[in-house]
């Protein structure tokens, strides 16, 4: 499949590089090009400079034709606003998005949307952990 | 009203004090403390510190009250995410988000944004009415209605300088509204109006057909 993935930090990162190694074709977008120094030397996707709430960045990343786009940028709201733009504008199948504020995590799951926290989940692992 | 400003930059802090004269009740959520005791010494305990856009805080203010949220901070997903918040969470009737790409505004729109207001688009719009030689200005859009009013200028060789109105195929939908003449008198136009260079036309009419009035009104 093709995956999108906006933010090329330790997990956009890693994500992209256990995709690529299964054989899909992805494309990993960032405001930084430094980012991309964390990506396996034997990376054979696409790194792409640009904005993911930008419109005219996510068509140059090929999302017109992407069956996934991830958001997985430091900020909330810029993942929540990215995958928006993917689901409604761009009718991208199956959008997924980080959202590390659990309040807002629930109520964008209401509203439809994939939405992880890494927060809730974390936290619950540990206290798994502990209590065991 | 009970009006919820979010961000405290320049325009956050002049909209608040134009609120505050016009006697509503304000409340500003901004996130920098500094900036927080910058207008609270200035203008009285009005400002709370805080993220807009998480629902802890914008519950502690009681925005279930609130009858209006208006996001004003630099970052489009910021004002988007603060003004869903408020819509889906809060039930806030209007919400208005300060939007810097001017691409937002449809978007914003479709995920329940109210009203968006484009500051760049502002300032391009008062630059274009500057430029003489600009063919068709914009002067107002006329909110949820699909309409706008603009401006055309009639250069002094157009090939519809000396036709009447009735002569024009003026697209469905748009409408003259005014014509303004350097030498007599400004008239509402009637089908019989003759065009004369250097009019100034301004027109009801919609984007989609905005290229079509400027063509039927120049050549």
């Amino acid at each position: 499949m093709k995956v999108v993935i906006m933010g090329c930090g330790r997990v956009g990162a890693r994500l992209a590089g256990l995709l690529d190694a299964d054989g899909h074709s992805v494309t990993v977008l960032d405001t930084n090009s430094y980012s991309f120094r964390r990506l396996p030397p034997d990376f054979q996707g696409t790194a792409l400079v640009g904005n993911g709430i930008d419109e005219e960045a996510l068509r140059r990343a090929g999302i017109e034709e992407a069956d996934v786009f991830v958001a997985l940028t430091q900020g909330d709201n810029r993942n929540v606003m990215a995958a928006q733009i993917a689901k409604h504008i761009f009718n991208v199948p199956r959008v997924i998005c980080r959202i590390y504020d659990p309040l807002r995590q629930e109520m964008y799951s209401t509203l439809g949307l994939e939405a992880i926290s890494p927060t809730t989940i974390f936290a619950q692992i540990l206290k798994e952990k502990l209590e065991s | 009203m009970y009006i919820i400003v979010v961000g405290g930059g320049r325009i956050g802090y002049y909209l608040i004090k134009a609120l505050m004269d016009e006697g509503h009740d304000v409340l500003l959520v901004e996130k920098e403390a500094a900036i927080c005791e910058a207008i609270t010494d200035e203008l009285g305990s009005i400002c709370i510190r805080g993220d807009g856009c998480e629902t802890a805080t914008l519950a502690e203010i009681g925005t279930d009250r609130a009858d209006m949220l208006i996001a004003v901070t630099g970052d489009d997903e910021d004002n988007l995410v603060a003004c869903q918040v408020a819509k889906h969470k809060f039930k806030v009737s209007r919400t208005i988000a300060r939007i810097r790409n001017p691409k937002n505004e449809a978007l914003f729109k479709k995920l329940g944004v109210d009203v968006t207001v484009s500051g760049t688009n502002v300032i391009l719009e008062h630059i274009e009415e500057e430029v003489p030689t600009h063919p068709l200005t914009h002067l107002l859009a006329i909110e949820d209605s699909g309409l706008e009013i603009v401006e055309v200028r009639i250069p002094l060789e157009a090939p519809t300088v000396g036709k009447a109105v009735r002569q024009l195929s003026l697209p469905k939908g748009s409408k003259l509204a005014l014509v303004i003449r350097k030498e007599g008198k400004n008239r509402v136009p009637t089908l019989n109006t003759i065009i004369r260079a250097e009019d100034r036309i301004i027109a009801l009419t919609t984007p989609e057909s905005e290229e079509a009035l400027r063509a039927a009104l120049r050549g």
